[in-house]
C-alpha cells in the first residue's frame, strides 16, 4: 500500500486575538502546529503500512516553516516528505490549492491511498479532499471514523453522517479524509525527528517549476474566489442585568420574558401568557 | 505581483491596514508600509483615498455571464425526507433571486422522490429539476457529482447553494472542482452586491475570531455551502413551478464506491436546531449530574439540551448536540446559556437566537454581552428556583 497524507500548518486558533484597533489577526507569536485532524490522518496511514508493509509520503503546501510539520510527520512515521513551497504559492484558495496539491500527487503517482484530515482549523472549509480527489479523479470518502477492512483492490469504511453511519465499499486508488474518532495518534519518536531534521533526511522541496505549474494557475492569481473584506464579529446585544436575590431576579426573568415575544415558545407560559 | 506604497502620497489614514484581510501593513513613521507576508490581493488598494497603494498586478478580466441566470438550491434528502437546511436555504434564494431579477431553482436527485418536488415549491422553487434513479437512492459522491455537472452545463446557473451539511460538504467542493468554479464554505450571510450584482459570501474564519466577506468573481455558477439554522425557511402561499426531469445515465465503474448499509442513530434528546427553546450547558455546569437540572428545565420549557465543546469532551452531553463552531448552529426562539462563559466560538453558534438569557457566576462572562437578560449567579441556584417559579406558571393560570 503506497500512501500520501496531506497535513497542514495551521495558526493555534485557540489562542488566536484580534488587534483591538485594526480589527485584524494578531499573527505575531502564533503557534504553527499541525492541523489536529491531520494526525489521525498521519496515524490511519502509518497504521496501514505496519500492517501491509508499502510507503507513507507525508505532503504539504505552505512557507519554508511548513517543514516543521515534514519533520513531525516524520516523527510519527511517515518514510518521505514533501514540502511545496514557492511565493507563487501563496494567497491561494481551495481551487488553486487543490490543484497544487493535485499537480504533486500526479507526480508523485503510484498511490493507493490518500489521507486528509477532515478540515484545517485555520480554514474550516473541508473542500481540499474532495477538491483533488476530483482532479485525479478517484472516489472519495469523507467523514470517516472506522476503516474497517483493506483489501488490494477496495477498502470498507464507515463514514459519519449527523444522525447515524453509512458503511462503504470504496474502490482502490481511493481518497479519505479522517474524523478524530478514527484513531489516537501517536507521539512523534525522539531518534526519528531527530533523524528528520538532518540533512539527509527525505524530504524533498518542490516549488512550482518542479511541478509544472505556471504562477498564474496557482496561488492568489490562480484562485477564483477572493476576500474582499475582513471584520471582527459584532456580537452584541441590549444586555439588562438582572441583580438581587435568587427568587426576585428570577421573579423579574419571568415577567421580562412574558412581555417579550418569545414567550409564546415556552412551554410553561401556555396556560398564562397573554400573547 | 508586489503591492508598494508611494511614500510622498500616503497620509498614514491607516484605512489599507484595517482593509488588508492580511494583516500585511503597518505604519511605520507615520506612513503605510507593506510588509514581507503581503499576497498582493489587492483589498488595499480599492480603499487608499490618494492612491498611494500601487501593484504591477495587472488587473484579472472577468468574463462576460450575462447567459447565467437562476439561484439554484441543492434539495438535499436522505429516506425520502428532505433536510430542512434545503427549505432554509430555498428562503434565503428567494431574496438573491429579487435582488437580481432571477428564478429560485431546486435541484433534487434520488430514487421515487418525486412527492419533494411539491414541498420546494411551496418554499419559493419556481423550478425543480429532478433526477430520479435506482442508484441515486443513497448519497454516492460521484453519482450525485455526474448528475449535477450535467445540469449546471446544460441550464448554466448563476448562484448555486448547498446546505453544509456532511452531504453537503462531501458534495459540494467535488462538483465545484468539476465544473471549473470556486467555492465559498461555511458561509452565515449572503448576500447581492447592488453594483455588481455579485453574491457576497460571509463565513467565520480563523476558528470564528474574524469574519471574511468573499467574492467569487471569475467563475459561475458561484457556489457555496451556508450552514445549517442560519437562514429562514419560507413558504409561499400560493407558489406554482415547473418539474424538469432530467435523464440520468449512470456508471458503476465510475462512481466507485457502493453504500453497503445505512444506520441511522435516534438521538436521545429533542434535536436542538429544530427546538424553540434551547438550554445549553458549559464548564459551570460543573458534572454530567448538573446536566439533569437543565434536562428538567428543557424539559418544562418544551425545549431542547445543548452544550458548549467543553461539555462534549467531558463527555456530559453528545456530540450532536454541541453548539458552536466546531459544533452545530441553532437559531430558537430562547436560548438560556447556563455556566457558559461565551468564547468566541460559542457565541458564533448561538448568536442568530431570538433572545438569550445567560446565567453565570462571573460577571465579566462574555456570555453577558450577547445576553438580552443576564443574572449573575450560581447555576445551581437559579436554574432550581427558574424550574419551580416556572412550574407555578404552568399549572397556576391566572
Amino acid at each position: 500500500m503506497n500512501m500520501i497524507v496531506l497535513v497542514k500548518q495551521v495558526p493555534n486558533t485557540a489562542s488566536v486575538e484580534l488587534d483591538p484597533k485594526t480589527g485584524n489577526l494578531i499573527r505575531e507569536g502564533l503557534a504553527g502546529i499541525m492541523n489536529p485532524d491531520d494526525l489521525h490522518a498521519l496515524e490511519a496511514a502509518v497504521e496501514i503500512r505496519e500492517k501491509f508493509g508499502g510507503k507513507v509520503t507525508a505532503i504539504s503546501m505552505g512557507p519554508p516553516q511548513a517543514i516543521d510539520v515534514i519533520s513531525e510527520a516524520m516523527g510519527m512515521g511517515a518514510d518521505e516528505g514533501i514540502l511545496l513551497t514557492d511565493k507563487a504559492f501563496a494567497g491561494a484558495d481551495t481551487w488553486a490549492t487543490s490543484f497544487t496539491l493535485g499537480k504533486a500527487i500526479e507526480k508523485i503517482g503510484g498511490y493507493d491511498l490518500i489521507f486528509c484530515g477532515r478540515q484545517a482549523i485555520d480554514g474550516d472549509t473541508a473542500q481540499i479532499g474532495p477538491q483533488v480527489a476530483d482532479y485525479l479523479g478517484i472516489p472519495q470518502v469523507t467523514y470517516v471514523f472506522q476503516i474497517e477492512s483493506v483489501e488490494t483492490e477496495s477498502l470498507i469504511v464507515k463514514r459519519r453522517l449527523e444522525d447515524g453511519f453509512e458503511r462503504i465499499l470504496c474502490r482502490i486508488p481511493a481518497l479519505l479524509t479522517v474524523i478524530g474518532d478514527l484513531n489516537r495518534p501517536r507521539y512523534p519518536r525522539i531518534e526519528r525527528l531527530i533523524r528528520a531534521c538532518r540533512d539527509k533526511a527525505p524530504i524533498q522541496v518542490w516549488n512550482a517549476a518542479d511541478i509544472g505549474v505556471k504562477a498564474d494557475q496557482v496561488g492568489l492569481e490562480g484562485s477564483l474566489t477572493h476576500v474582499i473584506k475582513t471584520f471582527a464579529p459584532k456580537f452584541k446585544r441590549e444586555g439588562k442585568r438582572l441583580e438581587g436575590k435568587t427568587e426576585d431576579v428570577v421573579r423579574e426573568l419571568i415577567r421580562n420574558l412574558k412581555e417579550s415575544e418569545g414567550a409564546t415558545a415556552c412551554k410553561a407560559f401556555e396556560s398564562t401568557c397573554r400573547l | 505581483m508586489t503591492v508598494w506604497v508611494e511614500k510622498n502620497l500616503c497620509d498614514g489614514c491607516r484605512r489599507c491596514i484595517s482593509a488588508c484581510p492580511y494583516g500585511a501593513i503597518e505604519l511605520k513613521n507615520g506612513k503605510a508600509e507593506v510588509l514581507e507576508r503581503c499576497t498582493a490581493c489587492g483589498a488595499c488598494l480599492q480603499v487608499c483615498k490618494n492612491e498611494a497603494l500601487l501593484t504591477d498586478a495587472a488587473p484579472k478580466s472577468i468574463p462576460d455571464f450575462t447567459d447565467r441566470k437562476g439561484v439554484w438550491v441543492f434539495a438535499e434528502q436522505r429516506d425520502g425526507k428532505l433536510n430542512p437546511v434545503s427549505l432554509e436555504l430555498l428562503g434565503k434564494a428567494q431574496e438573491l433571486a429579487k435582488k437580481l431579477d432571477e428564478e429560485v431553482c431546486a435541484v433534487l436527485l434520488g430514487d421515487a422522490i418525486s412527492e419533494l418536488a411539491q414541498p420546494l415549491i411551496r418554499y419559493g422553487a419556481r423550478k425543480v429539476y429532478l433526477a430520479q434513479h435506482a442508484g441515486l437512492r443513497e448519497y454516492r459522491t460521484v453519482a450525485y457529482t455526474d448528475v449535477i455537472e450535467e445540469l449546471v452545463k446544460t441550464h448554466k446557473p448563476d448562484i448555486f447553494l448547498l446546505g453544509a451539511s456532511h452531504i453537503g460538504r462531501d458534495l459540494a467542493p467535488r462538483v465545484s472542482r468539476r465544473v471549473g468554479v470556486g467555492l465559498t464554505a461555511d458561509c452565515t450571510e449572503l448576500d447581492i452586491d447592488p453594483k455588481e450584482k455579485i453574491l457576497l459570501q460571509t463565513r467565520p474564519a480563523f476558528g470564528g475570531n474574524v469574519m471574511a466577506t468573499i467574492a467569487n468573481r471569475y467563475s459561475r455558477p458561484q457556489m457555496a455551502t451556508v450552514r445549517p439554522g442560519v437562514m429562514e425557511a419560507n413558504p409561499v402561499s400560493g407558489n406554482t413551478g415547473e418539474i424538469i426531469e432530467q435523464k440520468v445515465i449512470l456508471s458503476e465503474e465510475r462512481i466507485g464506491t457502493t453504500v453497503l448499509n445505512v444506520t441511522r442513530e435516534s438521538s436521545k434528546g429533542a434535536d436542538i436546531a429544530q427546538a424553540k427553546v434551547v438550554v445549553a450547558g458549559g464548564r459551570g455546569v460543573g458534572d454530567a449530574d448538573g446536566f439533569r437540572i437543565l434536562n428538567r428545565l428543557a424539559e418544562i420549557m418544551g425545549g431542547a439540551v445543548a452544550g458548549t465543546r467543553v461539555a462534549v469532551e467531558e463527555g456530559w452531553i453528545s456530540p450532536e448536540n454541541q453548539v458552536g463552531q466546531t459544533g452545530r448552529s441553532v437559531r430558537p426562539e430562547i436560548y438560556i446559556a447556563c455556566g457558559i462563559s461565551g468564547a468566541i466560538q460559542h457565541r458564533a453558534g448561538m448568536i442568530h437566537s431570538r433572545y438569550v438569557i445567560a446565567i453565570n457566576k462571573d460577571p465579566r462572562a462574555p456570555i453577558f454581552q450577547v445576553a438580552d437578560w443576564g443574572i449573575v449567579g450560581d447555576l445551581h441556584e437559579v436554574v432550581p428556583e427558574l424550574i419551580r417559579q416556572l412550574q407555578m406558571e404552568s399549572v397556576a393560570p391566572e
